[in-house]
């Protein structure tokens, strides 16, 4: 037994946000109260000042294994998640080879379920081979454990292609995410078409690229009554066009990622290849929008998009350096440090959009702070301030823009079935 | 009343034919009002209930050991398939031979049509040579319209792209009726590539018709996008549509769907979609199992589901052309105002 006490609890499910305290049993949670008693065997975990809630879901990471050990793998990927206050994560099937079977989906939940640290919730991929033409098998990857699907990385440009999988998702209850990018329109750019694009001779992907598949792909899940779930929306435009889209009724959903509502393209302009990432980095309007998005409750999660690189692939020139930032460890922190602390956004819509949210969109039974429940938790201390330290990363991507960044608001503790996983930022093995 | 049997034949017995009609009683006919046969739509309660009894008889005739009966005898029955068919061509041919009628075959592939005549005009020219019933099948919803507006001989559908097959439905209530009392409160689950079939489309109508409810199970991709507005209840789960049912429909997948699309593999299908000896067990004890053929065995119904004993689907074979023989004798017997 173990007896968490005095944290403020935010559930987002029932809603609460009170201090209490709560007893865990093996990986349940035994009983919640305010001033539980301790009995004399169980361990004590004085968390007064800290925030408890039910633990994060990343919809949204790349691990990398098979095929790219080197980056990361299910491993060294799990260590980063519960460094970085996750309990479950998402990784996406653009593997090598893709994840579009129930073997490859099978392995990634049985080599999460190993590390002891965190859950593995695969995403399959729409087409096979990640190709954009053939549905993938969809329902053997749900048999195995995938809980959602996305051919992530690339759109399926084909409409009758993604007309089809967001019609015969419907048969298994997934949701289909879309990375929205016209690829010919986007064509080999490499940040924000705009004025720095245009300043660095950079070349740029301009927003139409993003919005006009973020259009489509609403307009699919209208025609299919199918679950769209767009990933990493950066634009006002995307945002004002999912806005619509829940007005009419259609199921739609949306991620935003740390990076995208922490950094604009001016960062850009130091040639730093960690500021290279696909969505690229919009402007400082397209991050108001998306905040305010956040606050209203139209953005629905936050995701990283966690893509670990070796430095090879980034230690080039920012026209061939990969895209992508290595963003588990970092995520919660920023969440904290921007949304919480300078933009007042509530700690219930940050739980909600880490959380609960993430879990409903995978279909997830849902996780409350109360008896009976799996013990999973995120412990955020909210006035810890400290510097980002890609040299402490778990991950094996270092690739991060924050390195030295002075953030507020650190996970300090994160539980995984009622075990103690990561105390004050140090992975507890399980093995 | 109008007794094709007894009033025209008299004159023409031979033994067989003189002790078909004793036991068959008196069958009488009422008709069918409309000129054509295009759509289950066409028909009446009444009507259907006409074409069962009548085919009932029917069943009797091609039991016996000489089958052939003289009733069409000096009437023509066209069939003119634009598709390939063994199933239903043969057994309105062999419809048509027992009850006597003279039955041409004309497939598209070997005749005028291959020549680019339209269909207009082979049809007009078919009608020229004074068919009374001509039997079409086409690959094109929609096209028997046009033949009908275009003949005077009357016509029935075989088979309209992926609109209707009303005489499959009909051989199909005939042999759910073999096995119950009436339609009335059974649950019929029809499972396979719904989108397109014509046997699906005709099903629900007679079915719903006769107070049956109809479920379609099907990936969503092979469902029509508002199946439900059709009158049937929609499930993506194979366990809800048998689940107590009292009929299972399976129809067949074309495997050329895999390649345009619609499901990612067979193995996928069979999986999630295909009657098995395990699955078949939520429906009710007496669950009749149907097939409008061909089968796959092994894709949407496995070799020992096709096998067991609740299966009738050679029953449907033996059914159809009892009830075709039946819908050539109604209709074929003259028009209904000339059978007063």
């Amino acid at each position: 037994m173990k007896l968490f006490k005095n944290a403020r609890v935010i559930d987002p499910v029932q809603q609460i946000d009170q201090v209490m305290d709560i007893r865990v049993n093996g990986n349940q949670i035994f009983e919640t109260g305010v001033n539980l008693v301790p009995n004399s065997q169980e361990e004590i975990i004085d968390l007064a000042g800290k925030i408890l809630t039910t633990g994060f879901v990343d919809l949204h990471v790349h691990l990398r294994e098979p095929g790219e050990e080197y980056k990361e793998d299910v491993e060294s990927g799990a260590r980063a998640a519960a460094a970085g206050g996750f309990t479950g994560i998402c990784p996406m099937p653009n593997t090598k080879p893709v994840c579009d079977n129930d073997t490859i989906t099978e392995m990634l939940v049985i080599k999460g379920q190993r590390t002891g640290l965190v859950n593995i919730y695969p995403v399959g991929a729409i087409t096979k081979n990640q190709d954009g033409k053939e549905l993938a098998e969809i329902g053997m990857m749900k048999k195995r454990g995938a809980r959602a699907l996305s051919d992530d990385g690339r759109d399926v440009m084909n409409s009758l292609v993604m007309r089809r999988a967001l019609d015969y998702a419907k048969a298994f209850q997934m949701p289909v995410f879309a990375h929205c990018e016209d690829t010919a329109l986007a064509g080999h750019g490499s940040m924000n078409e705009g004025y720095y694009s245009s300043k660095l001779g950079l070349g740029g992907i301009p927003k139409e690229a993003e919005n006009i598949m973020v259009m489509r792909n609403i307009m699919l899940a209208g025609l299919t009554n199918g679950h769209m779930h767009i990933s990493h929306m950066t634009t006002k435009e995307g945002l004002e066009l999912i806005r619509q889209a829940k007005k009419e009724g259609h199921k739609v959903t949306c991620e935003v990622t740390p990076h995208h509502f922490s950094l604009t393209e001016a960062a850009v302009e130091s040639y730093d290849t960690n500021y290279k990432v696909n969505p690229p980095l919009r402007t400082q309007k397209d991050i108001e929008v998306l905040i305010q998005g956040m606050a209203e409750g139209i953005v629905d999660v936050i995701a990283t998009d966690h893509a670990p690189h070796d430095l090879e692939d980034k230690d080039k020139d920012f026209s061939n350096a990969a895209f992508g930032i290595s963003g588990l460890e970092t995520a919660t922190a920023l969440t904290m440090d921007i949304l919480y602390h300078k933009h007042n956004i509530s700690l219930m819509r940050i739980a909600e959009m880490l959380s609960s949210k993430p879990r409903e969109i995978l279909g997830l039974p849902e996780q409350k702070i109360a008896s009976g429940n799996i013990a999973d938790f995120t412990i955020i201390d909210p006035e810890l301030s400290k510097k980002a330290d890609k040299g402490k990363f778990y991950s094996k991507g270092k690739n991060t823009p924050f390195h030295g960044v002075t953030l507020k608001g650190w996970p300090v503790m994160t539980v995984f079935a009622g075990k103690i996983v990561m105390k004050d930022g140090e992975v507890i093995e399980q093995q | 009343m109008f007794c094709a049997i007894c009033v025209n034949q008299v004159g023409f017995l031979n033994p067989a034919f003189f002790y078909s009609i004793k036991s068959l009683g008196e069958v009488k006919i009422l008709g069918i009002k409309s000129k054509d046969l295009l759509s289950i739509n066409d028909i009446s309660i009444a009507e259907i209930d006409e074409i069962m009894q009548n085919a009932r008889s029917m069943k009797q005739i091609i039991q016996r050991d000489i089958k052939k009966v003289p009733t069409l005898r000096g009437k023509s029955v066209i069939n003119l398939f634009y598709e390939n068919s063994t199933r239903t061509r043969t057994s309105f041919e062999l419809a048509g031979k027992y009850m006597g009628a003279d039955v041409v075959n004309i497939s598209a592939s070997s005749s005028s049509v291959k020549k680019g005549e339209s269909m207009r005009d082979t049809a007009r020219t078919l009608d020229n040579m004074a068919a009374d019933v001509i039997v079409m099948r086409h690959h094109e919803s929609g096209s028997h319209k046009i033949l009908a507006e275009s003949v005077n001989a009357r016509v029935i559908n075989a088979g309209d792209g992926k609109h209707e097959h009303p005489t499959q439905a009909l051989l199909d209530t005939f042999t759910i009726l073999e096995h119950k009392k009436s339609l009335q409160g059974l649950k019929v689950a029809i499972i396979g590539d719904i989108l397109h079939s014509r046997v699906a489309r005709s099903d629900v109508l007679i079915f719903n018709k006769l107070g049956a409810e109809v479920w379609f199970c099907a990936p969503p991709t092979l469902m029509p996008s508002k199946a439900a507005e059709l009158g049937a209840k929609i499930t993506y789960n194979i366990e809800e549509a048998l689940t107590d049912a009292d009929v299972v429909i399976m129809l067949r997948i074309q495997l050329e769907r895999q390649d345009s699309g619609f499901f990612p593999s067979i193995r996928e299908y069979t999986n999630f979609f295909g009657l098995n000896t395990r699955n078949i067990k939520l429906a009710k004890e007496d669950c009749i199992i149907m097939h409008p053929g061909p089968m796959n065995r092994g894709i949407e119904i496995s070799y020992e589901a096709a096998e067991l004993p609740n299966a009738v689907i050679s029953e449907q074979v033996n059914n159809g052309v009892a009830v075709r023989m039946a819908l050539l004798y109604i209709m074929g017997g003259g028009r209904p105002s000339e059978t007063v």
